[in-house]
């Protein structure tokens, strides 16, 4: 294989990995935040049970994230140097701001998040908390800035073939943002919202009955009933977008093939590069013309406008971005119903009478956020192929001159920790499910501890 | 904006200065974990709670060095990472073991803590021998020959050496009672590393080039730059002699194997800048041949100047909160 090939292979396992786990701390940040203030309003044990708890699996998916994320940081260099050299002017300043505004931040008050509640004020570790959370979504921010401008570049123009900025307004506020961010803050509430249900419902099973799993399991369940409505309607309107500025993608994503009108949604379809056509389909006559262009017979952009007149190929693999917008599509739709199911047991009888099989699903389901998470994450980056950055820079003009022999390695070896990483993760969170989220070290207790300072503090 | 020429100048700075604060600050967390065989699992514990709140905002300094390598510097960015793929790669590969295993030892079934531990440990050999081997390579201008690996070689063993000894010096500063006197014994071998570290850069580095030859052995420079030996050379006496009479009465003193490390890195730090500069690649890019457009930079430093202040200022109120000796890590 070529160096091009497994650098691509090389970035993609690195960022699936390490998108795994921003996208549990984004949202989780906010709900533990949200856990904390409930108990300093009520006082009731069941929310510093479910803050003690969901602070562990924060910690572990902190760190998770913090690591990988230092390697994709360094894989800008390794990798693909030309990137830096073509557009370094705007991704720059930009992964610049991340590092300043966020990483610090989170870094620095995590340590107090974490372990200061028995060393500072209650209201400086509410405020340690918020800022942590602040922080997980200001880095969010940032590096969806700077990839939604590779998606849809703006304030900018060529000089010399570098990319220098014009207007910063311009490239912050690029056309395909705030879509993203919002679609990519709502996939974080979601698969939290999936996890504390399920993680709850497991417990539940196991024959846990403290008062933090019932009111776990509410919560999941409401938090991700209010929040899948939005997100189907906000992967609409970045569909709508996409149609805008990158039709080809949405093109494959739709496995269109003609520019014509009344355009069918296709549920399955076997999309062939080879003819040019889908071998076998099945599909909602002139469903996507309304979705796209509400109105039955609106004309939606086919891939074939898109072959050069020499026959260079300019739009994307069909079949894997076709596929992976489905599964995500899918899971949305999974989520809603088992959500909003949920949602109408718990008000027939109560979040402590829930059937066994729907809580066999739901434990089933924590994880579906980061399948859907993914699968959206692979339509949009295949969806942008053969270009880094639309129109300006393709993958292969970036990609650095490293022996093939090297990236195969190290390749290996990332694959080697990641699964080893991934199945310790999910082994300890269900392992402290079944703890009920109690560690093994003699907890000390809950009062205040005396500060020790050098010299007074008495040999152990 | 800013002045073109300054500007190159300013950033080469300021990634010194995150350089250097990387290698003091994730140093020490590193060398703890480099100790971990030579401590018993009580005493790791209370090593890893002496971390615990630091390691995270330590290692961010790597990422802002990195960062600033890459949008100040994007063209040396490329050529010095394509050199040394291999290295990186295992420091990243060490990094993730050890931020994974400091997480999972505390969590993961209690059967699982001793490999973890392993993990930690062998995380931290890994990125500290591969960091040593990439300063080696550095300094000898980024070419993969025999010779030039085998001093990255030393380098690297030297380095790691030196994490283990300011590592002992912050167990010594943070802990008490047995494990404070285990760690003056380490911190009495640990301290040749560092001479020997020292001892090689500061003896092959004038041998690579004519140029920094003459930057130190010409009048006046050689007497200017005389004080760095001397100071380095007076901080190791007085290290070794504080070292014998540890642990005293009242805990005096006990802070002075890590600030007297701190102090002999800054000094070899230094003493590379000053080799080094202006170039960024070795003896082939200066840092204005290798800095982005002036305006990239200037929107960056604004940014810079109005929130390193505020970094730094909760860095310090982040150890302000933990001083003391480490007592249990616990969420409560
Ligand atoms: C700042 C830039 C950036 C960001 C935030 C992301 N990507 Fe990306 N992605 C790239 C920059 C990039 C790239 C450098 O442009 C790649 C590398 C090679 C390529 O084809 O494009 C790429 C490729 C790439 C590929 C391979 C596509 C192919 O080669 O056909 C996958 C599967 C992903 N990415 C997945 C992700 C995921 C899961 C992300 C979630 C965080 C993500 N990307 C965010
Ligand atoms: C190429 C793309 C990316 C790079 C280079 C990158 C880089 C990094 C780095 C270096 C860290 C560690 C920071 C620290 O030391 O605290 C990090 C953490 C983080 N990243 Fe990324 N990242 C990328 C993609 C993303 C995306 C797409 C998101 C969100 C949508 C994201 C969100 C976060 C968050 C929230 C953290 C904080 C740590 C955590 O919560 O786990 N990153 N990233
Ligand atoms: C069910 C209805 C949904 C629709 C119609 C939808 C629509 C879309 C579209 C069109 C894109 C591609 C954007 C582009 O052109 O680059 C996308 C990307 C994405 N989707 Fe969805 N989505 C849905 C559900 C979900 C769910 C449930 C999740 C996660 C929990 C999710 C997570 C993502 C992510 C992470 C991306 C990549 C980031 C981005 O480009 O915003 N989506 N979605």
């Amino acid at each position: 294989m070529d160096t091009l090939l497994l650098s691509r292979i090389q970035f993609a396992a690195n960022i699936s990995f390490h998108i795994l786990f921003p996208t549990i701390t984004i949202a989780l940040g906010w709900v533990l935040l949200f856990f904390k203030v409930r108990f300093n309003r009520t006082k009731d044990r069941k929310w510093m049970d479910l803050y003690m708890f969901w602070v562990k699996v924060f910690a572990l998916s902190f760190a998770m994230g913090v690591v990988s994320g230092i390697t994709m940081s360094f894989q800008f260099g390794t990798n693909w140097p030309g990137f830096m050299e073509t557009v370094g002017n705007v991704a720059g300043p930009l992964l610049a701001y991340e590092v300043l505004t966020a990483f610090f931040l989170e870094a620095v008050f995590l340590g107090i998040m974490l372990f200061g509640a028995s060393r500072v004020p209650g209201w400086l570790h509410t405020m340690a908390t918020t800022l942590v959370a602040f922080g997980t979504t200001m880095s969010a921010f940032w590096i969806l800035v700077l990839n939604s401008w590779m998606h849809t570049p703006a304030g900018y123009e060529l000089v010399d073939g570098v990319v220098v900025a014009t207007d910063w307004w311009a490239i912050i506020f690029n056309p395909s943002m705030p879509y993203r961010l919002v679609h990519m803050l709502l996939a974080s509430g979601l698969t939290v919202a999936f996890l504390i249900a399920g993680l709850s419902a497991y417990r539940w099973l196991r024959g846990d009955r403290a008062p933090a799993v019932a009111t776990g399991l509410r919560v999941g369940v409401m938090l991700g009933a209010v929040l899948i409505p939005i997100q189907i309607l906000a992967g609409d309107m970045h569909g709508l977008n996409t149609l805008e500025h990158q039709p080809q993608k949405v093109a494959a994503m739709e496995g269109n093939w003609e520019t014509q009108s009344h355009v069918p949604l296709l549920l399955f379809a076997l999309p062939n590069e080879e003819t040019r056509s889908n071998s076998f389909e099945i599909g909602i006559p002139s469903l996507a013309s309304v979705i796209l262009k509400h109105d039955p017979a609106g004309v939606v952009p086919g891939l074939n406008d898109f072959v050069a007149e020499d026959g260079t190929v300019m739009h994307p693999p069909v079949a894997p971005v076709f596929w992976s917008f489905r599964v995500m599509v899918g899971i949305g739709m999974a989520m809603l119903v088992v959500a909003w199911a949920g949602v109408y047991l718990m008000w027939r009888r109560g979040a402590d009478a829930l059937p066994r099989p729907y809580l066999w699903g739901l434990t089933g389901m924590s994880f579906a956020g980061w399948g859907a998470t993914l699968a959206g994450w692979y339509t949009t980056e295949i969806g942008r192929q053969p270009w880094l950055v639309q129109g300006v820079l393709t993958v292969k003009e970036a990609v650095g001159d490293i022996a093939s022999g090297m990236v195969l390695s190290t390749l290996i070896a990332y694959l080697a920790v990641y699964a080893v990483l991934l199945a310790a993760y999910i082994g300890v969170i269900f392992h402290l499910a079944r703890r009920g989220g109690v560690l093994y070290e003699p907890v000390a207790s809950p009062g205040m501890q005396p500060v020790t300072r050098a010299g007074v503090h008495p040999a152990e | 904006m800013f002045d073109p020429v300054a500007l190159p100048f300013i950033f080469a700075a300021l990634m010194g200065v995150s350089i250097l604060l990387y290698v003091v600050l994730d140093g020490f967390d590193l060398g703890v974990g480099l100790l971990f065989p030579f401590a018993d699992e009580d005493e790791r514990d209370r090593m890893i709670a002496s971390i615990g709140p630091f390691w995270d905002a330590n290692e961010t300094w790597l990422v802002l060095a990195i960062g600033l390598l890459l949008v100040a510097f994007p063209v040396a960015h490329g050529d010095i990472l394509t050199a040394l793929y291999l290295p990186v790669a295992v420091m990243l590969i060490g990094l993730i073991l050890r931020g994974v295993a400091f997480e999972f030892r505390a969590k993961a079934p209690l059967g699982h803590k001793k490999p973890w531990d392993v993990a930690f440990w062998a995380g931290s050999l890994m990125t500290a021998l591969s960091q040593g081997f990439m300063l080696g390579m550095y300094v000898m201008g980024l070419e993969w020959t025999w010779a030039k690996v085998g001093f990255a070689t030393l380098t690297a063993g030297a380095l790691a050496v030196a994490y283990s000894f300011i590592g002992a010096g912050w167990v010594i500063l943070k802990t008490d009672g047995a494990l404070q006197r285990k760690a003056v014994d380490w911190a009495k071998g640990g301290i040749w590393g560092i001479v020997l570290g020292m001892g090689a850069v500061s003896a092959a580095t004038p041998l690579v080039s004519q140029r920094i030859f003459d930057k130190w052995f010409s009048f006046p420079e050689v007497a200017l730059l005389a004080p760095l030996p001397l100071v380095s050379g007076g901080l190791v006496v007085a290290l070794w002699y504080v070292l014998r009479r540890l642990p005293m009465e009242e805990d005096r003193l006990a802070w002075f194997p890590f600030v007297g490390a701190t102090a002999l890195m800054v000094l070899g730090f230094c003493g590379m800048a000053y080799s080094f500069y202006p170039y960024i690649v070795p003896e082939q890019m200066t840092i204005w041949e290798a800095a982005s457009s002036t305006e990239a930079l200037s929107i960056i430093l604004v940014g810079t100047l109005f929130v390193l202040p505020v970094i730094l200022g909760y860095t310090v109120l982040a150890y302000f909160i933990f001083r003391g000796k480490a007592t249990k890590l616990s969420y409560d």
